[in-house]
């Protein structure tokens, strides 16, 4: 079994954004019990950047340290820019990870794209109550 | 803080003692078994003693023991090895669904070679039905191989009971005794088997060396040919270092095994309480009497196996998960599965193996420390929230 880089281990022993979010404006839910990995993301978001990021997971060491490291690099940036994070980017923040556990990273990847996509879904609804 | 180590079914410490015997292998007699002169032929009596130790331990003869590289090659040896020399007899093996990989996977081998193998089913706790084995025999079936006692979740298989039916029906009957050797009482004529793997590193012997039991008029194709050793049974140059370290260890089992085996039971069932009654929402894998007296595997709901195994290794306690995350293939636990966990169980599966050394202190310590483990991912875990607050 390959070992976890420091990184990875500081992520999983003090994860950062752990916990739920009052009315986010974005969740992103990915994962089932049978992979093993589940991850929720939440996101809030302000005048097109996102100003919090929350995550909930059930998953191994490598699951936990991406939930908390895409929390990390959401933070501050716009939706534009939130969207070109891969799963590259993440495991990169991390210091790598061991080939077999990547998929930890698409999955943190998958959460961002869906709750992004859930806050695109929700500020059109939003706009076109608005106009109606 | 004192590091804990509670994974003893992955490999034991080798006791002191037993590398004290060793060690004037390397520099003094370190003459070739099957040299003639001097230096040989002592090495060749240090080997045929520890022989004579290993056979009389387990109800056998010396002639019937083999010395082999460990647990892996002598199930290797035996499958591929009977299959290979009763071919014209038959070409189907029984084994079950919870047998270490060392058995699984040359099963799956053969049955790429036109072979047929019939992995039994257990019950939920991990135990093999004589009566479901009964009726899988058929005339082709030249080898019955149910392992003595499964290494994760510790369920002791009727092997007597099993024996007895193989013989009766005049099937060879194997049983990988590698968790068991040394730690419980082993006689092959009272269990019935006509062949046997056991592995030094399980017993607080070295790793490298194991022995084949086969019992006389036995045949089997060679596993490894060359020289001639081991009366044509096993070539290469004995690893006599190793092989007087397995006898040292059986030596000392013999003398301390009974007490071991009440010093784990206790410590055992205290832990597997310990658990159960301070984590809600958890449950024990395998049969609560009829398991090894070292093992402990629990499943813990809504966190997962290899997270709370890494907080326990920043507590520096050791031990194991069945859970696919932690596994290289990330397919989870064969035997979880074969149990009939549900997937999310399957994940939070923790093993704790226990070992001489292991203490009261070391035990509280655990019922201290996971607690709160879990707390803390079960706070993060999405799971949790849904199941329970609903």
């Amino acid at each position: 079994m390959e070992a976890y880089s420091e990184k990875v281990m500081d992520h999983f022993r003090s994860p950062r954004n752990v916990g739920e979010m009052e009315n986010p404006d974005g969740v992103g839910k990915v994962g089932n019990p049978v992979c093993g990995d589940i991850m929720e993301l939440y996101i809030k978001v302000k005048d097109g950047v996102i100003i919090d990021a929350k995550f909930k997971t059930f998953g191994c060491g490598a699951a936990i340290a991406t939930s908390s490291m895409v929390t990390e690099l959401v933070k501050n940036k716009t939706v534009e820019e939130a969207l070109k994070i891969s799963n590259r980017a993440v495991a990169e923040a991390l210091g790598g990870l061991p080939p077999i556990k990547m998929h930890c990273s698409v999955l943190a990847e998958e959460a961002l794209k869906k709750a992004l996509d859930d806050y695109r879904q929700r500020s059109v609804k939003g706009a076109s109550e608005k106009a109606a | 803080m004192k590091n804990i180590y509670l994974d003893y079914a992955a490999t034991t410490p080798t006791d002191p003692r037993v590398v004290e015997a060793m060690l004037p292998c390397f520099t003094e007699v370190y003459g070739n078994p099957s040299s003639l002169h001097a230096f040989g032929q002592t090495a060749k009596h240090r080997i045929e003693e520890a022989r004579h130790t290993v056979a009389f331990f387990i109800g056998a003869t010396p002639e019937e023991i083999v010395f082999t590289s460990g647990g892996t090659e002598s199930n290797n040896a035996v499958i591929k090895g009977i299959a290979g020399a009763r071919r014209d007899k038959g070409n189907h093996i029984i084994t079950s669904k919870i047998e270490h990989h060392a058995i699984l996977e040359p099963c799956h081998f053969l049955e790429k070679q036109g072979f047929e193998v019939t992995y039994l089913p257990v019950d939920e706790y991990g135990l093999i039905d004589p009566v479901h084995l009964e009726k899988a025999i058929t005339d082709k079936t030249i080898l019955i191989s149910i392992m003595h006692a499964n290494n994760e979740i510790g369920a002791v298989q009727p092997i007597a009971e099993i024996g007895r039916i193989a013989r009766e029906r005049g099937i060879y009957f194997h049983t990988d005794a590698v968790q068991t050797f040394g730690h419980l009482p082993i006689n092959v004529n009272e269990l019935n088997v006509d062949l046997l793997s056991a592995s030094g590193h399980k017993l607080y012997g070295p790793k490298g060396v194991g022995i084949l039991y086969l019992r006389k008029g036995v045949r089997m194709l060679p596993f490894m040919q060359g020289g001639g050793q081991e009366k044509g049974r096993r070539a290469s140059t004995h690893n006599v270092p190793g092989i007087v370290g397995f006898g040292k260890a059986v030596e000392l089992a013999k003398m301390e095994m009974e007490d071991e085996r009440l010093h784990l039971t206790a410590l055992r069932d205290k832990l597997i309480n310990g658990v159960l009654n301070k984590i809600p929402h958890s449950r024990l894998n395998g049969h609560p009497t009829r398991r090894l007296p070292n093992n402990v595997n629990v499943s813990i709901a809504y966190v997962e196996g290899e997270s709370m195994l890494l907080n326990l290794d920043m507590e520096g306690i050791a031990c194991s998960t069945g859970s696919a995350c932690s596994s290289t293939s990330l397919e989870p636990s064969h035997v979880l599965k074969a149990i009939g966990l549900p997937h999310e169980l399957m994940h939070g599966s923790l093993r704790f193996t226990l070992g001489k050394p292991t203490s009261e202190e070391d035990i509280d310590r655990v019922l201290t420390v996971l607690p709160v483990i879990v707390e803390k991912l079960r706070s993060m875990s999405p799971l949790y929230k849904k199941e329970v607050k609903s």
